[in-house]
């Protein structure tokens, strides 16, 4: 199955821009731990998966009645926001989730990708 | 299959037993071999449905439950075919996906499938992602094959919500992909811990006591009980399951008192402890020596082994006096020290001044935050006997206001005069 995974808030992980370049740094090695754990283990594979920009550099895409208006800013007035994703093929959520634990502890939301040709 | 002469009503009853006993089982095996939790709740009902019609003309099968999986399995390859005809693939295709789960099983767990299978289910079931209302639901129906009419009437919802409930989560199990699979080391003893809310979330549906069909209510909870058994027949030492059977069986022990013959509310003090069930109590007792108490436990664990000591100390009391309640005072205090909620807070109080006198339990209740009807009738009860009967009927009266069960409300009015 594919997944998409969000990386929709801080959680206990706190904010990367509050972190000294120590910490940073050992919120990175998570994410290589992350992977590496992916490529080993049998049937996981990350087929993408990118950091996103800041919700100051977000632009939302709207149309209405063909007509399309952007307006800066995030979609949804939430106060966490998407800071990145993942695609990863995985055989089950508990794979998914037992891989996704190596990550820094944010708040992650896991969608199935449907597969439309089924 | 001979046909003998019994008459239909035997039938039902070997219907009913194969359903109690072997449902949990016929459904690991299913979901095990088809990996197609939402076809196999269908098939498992139709083949009842079946048995129902049949058994009383053909003659009792020699073996219920393997009739029973022989007609559920048809209907699921039926369906499976359906599907692979819809979708225009070759039909072939389905008995290769069905010869390939079964190889799979068989060769990812040379031990004992079958109740490898029974923790998979029972674990799907609880899966956290789920959440408890539809993991309660789906655990009844599909672990202990608890008819949905009988699992909307205990939850009190309608038969329709309730089977759109099951559904959803059915749905969900397929969508999302959660596996039927034992879970990783670290993360098998969180989802033991989600399984046990679960069965508590199941059990207390039925304990808290409501209007309507206690006795059914009381059913509830011992199906909640059987879930619990369940899982410790797979793991016999699991710290939060052995807990909180503990916890279970001495609440329910004193269902058949908790009412008397009007279907009024009776009190602890007053009940008749002749009627409490003593081969559960003593279980739960033995259960709370067990080794598997005795080393590092979870929060969740400590909350229900806790709560079944203070349980236990009523249960062996000889008398209502003779309860020890200073001890009971104590284990509240190491309750609500573990984040237990309001609601202990409270009990510590009647606690309190039972041990101490009403003043001091009047002193206790004033810290207590609980919303509802509860502290209000507590209230009532220690001004009362400090001799403030004004007082106690204006707390009784607001208790009465805010209470919204029919049998407690009966109970408080009775106490307002």
């Amino acid at each position: 199955m594919k997944y998409l995974v969000l990386l929709i808030g801080e959680g206990d992980a706190g904010s990367w821009e509050a972190m000294t370049a120590e910490q940073q740094g050992a919120e990175m090695e998570k994410f290589e731990a992350f992977g590496a754990a992916c490529a080993q283990r049998d049937g996981v594979e990350i087929l993408g998966g990118e950091a996103l920009g800041g919700p100051d550099t977000m632009t939302v895409m709207r149309t209405r009645a063909g007509a399309v208006s952007l307006t800066d800013g995030p979609y949804a007035e939430s106060v966490e926001q998407l800071g990145g994703f993942y695609l990863v093929e995985a055989p089950d959520l508990d794979t998914l989730v037992d891989l996704l634990r190596l990550l820094p502890a944010y708040d992650i939301q896991i969608s199935p990708v449907v597969d439309i040709e089924a | 299959m001979t046909p003998d002469r019994m008459t239909p009503r035997p039938y039902a009853a070997a219907l009913q037993d194969v359903v109690r006993d072997d449902w949990g089982r016929l459904a690991a095996v299913l979901t095990g071999q088809f990996r197609r939790l939402d076809l196999v709740e269908d098939a498992l009902g139709d083949a009842a449905e079946a048995a129902a019609r049949r058994w009383p003309s053909d003659g009792l099968p020699e073996r219920p439950a393997a009739w029973l999986l022989t007609v559920a399995r048809r209907r699921i390859l039926d369906q499976l075919r359906a599907e692979a005809m819809a979708a225009r693939r070759h039909p072939l295709l389905v008995t290769d996906a069905e010869h390939r789960a079964e190889r799979s099983g068989v060769m990812a767990d040379p031990g004992d499938l079958i109740d490898d299978d029974r923790l998979r289910l029972v674990l799907l079931c609880t899966h956290p992602a789920l959440g408890t209302e539809g993991a309660a639901a789906l655990a009844l129906r599909l672990v202990l094959g608890v008819s949905t009419h009988d699992i909307a009437r205990l939850f009190l919802v309608s038969e329709p919500t309730m089977a759109a409930r099951i559904t959803r989560a059915k749905k969900k199990i397929v969508a999302c992909g959660l596996p039927f699979g034992i879970p990783s080391a670290t993360a098998l003893p969180e989802r033991l811990e989600a399984m046990a809310a679960t069965a508590y979330l199941a059990f207390t549906a039925g304990y808290a006591p409501a209007s309507g069909d206690a006795l059914l209510r009381a059913d509830l909870s011992g199906e909640a009980i059987r879930l619990v058994r369940v899982g410790l027949s797979l793991r016999p030492n699991e710290p939060v399951l052995v807990a909180l059977l503990a916890l279970m069986l001495l609440q329910h022990s004193r269902r058949d008192a908790r009412l008397d013959a009007a279907g009024d509310l009776v009190l602890l003090p007053d009940q008749d402890r002749t009627r409490w069930h003593a081969t559960e109590i003593d279980e739960a007792v033995a259960l709370l020596t067990s080794p598997a108490l005795r080393g590092p436990i979870t929060q969740q664990t400590a909350l229900y082994a806790v709560q079944a000591r203070i349980a236990a100390e009523h249960a062996l009391a000889p008398t209502s006096p003779a309860t020890r309640w200073t001890r009971i005072v104590a284990l509240y205090d190491v309750l609500l020290d573990l984040g237990a909620g309001p609601s202990a807070a409270l009990a510590r109080a009647v606690a309190v001044a039972e041990a101490a006198g009403p003043a001091a339990g009047l002193a206790a209740l004033a810290t207590v935050t609980l919303p509802g009807h509860r502290p209000h009738a507590a209230r009532g009860e220690f001004l009362a006997r400090l001799g403030d009967h004004q007082g106690a009927r204006a707390a009784y009266e607001e208790a009465v206001a805010l209470c919204d069960n029919d049998v407690e409300r009966r109970h408080l009015r009775a106490r307002v005069r």
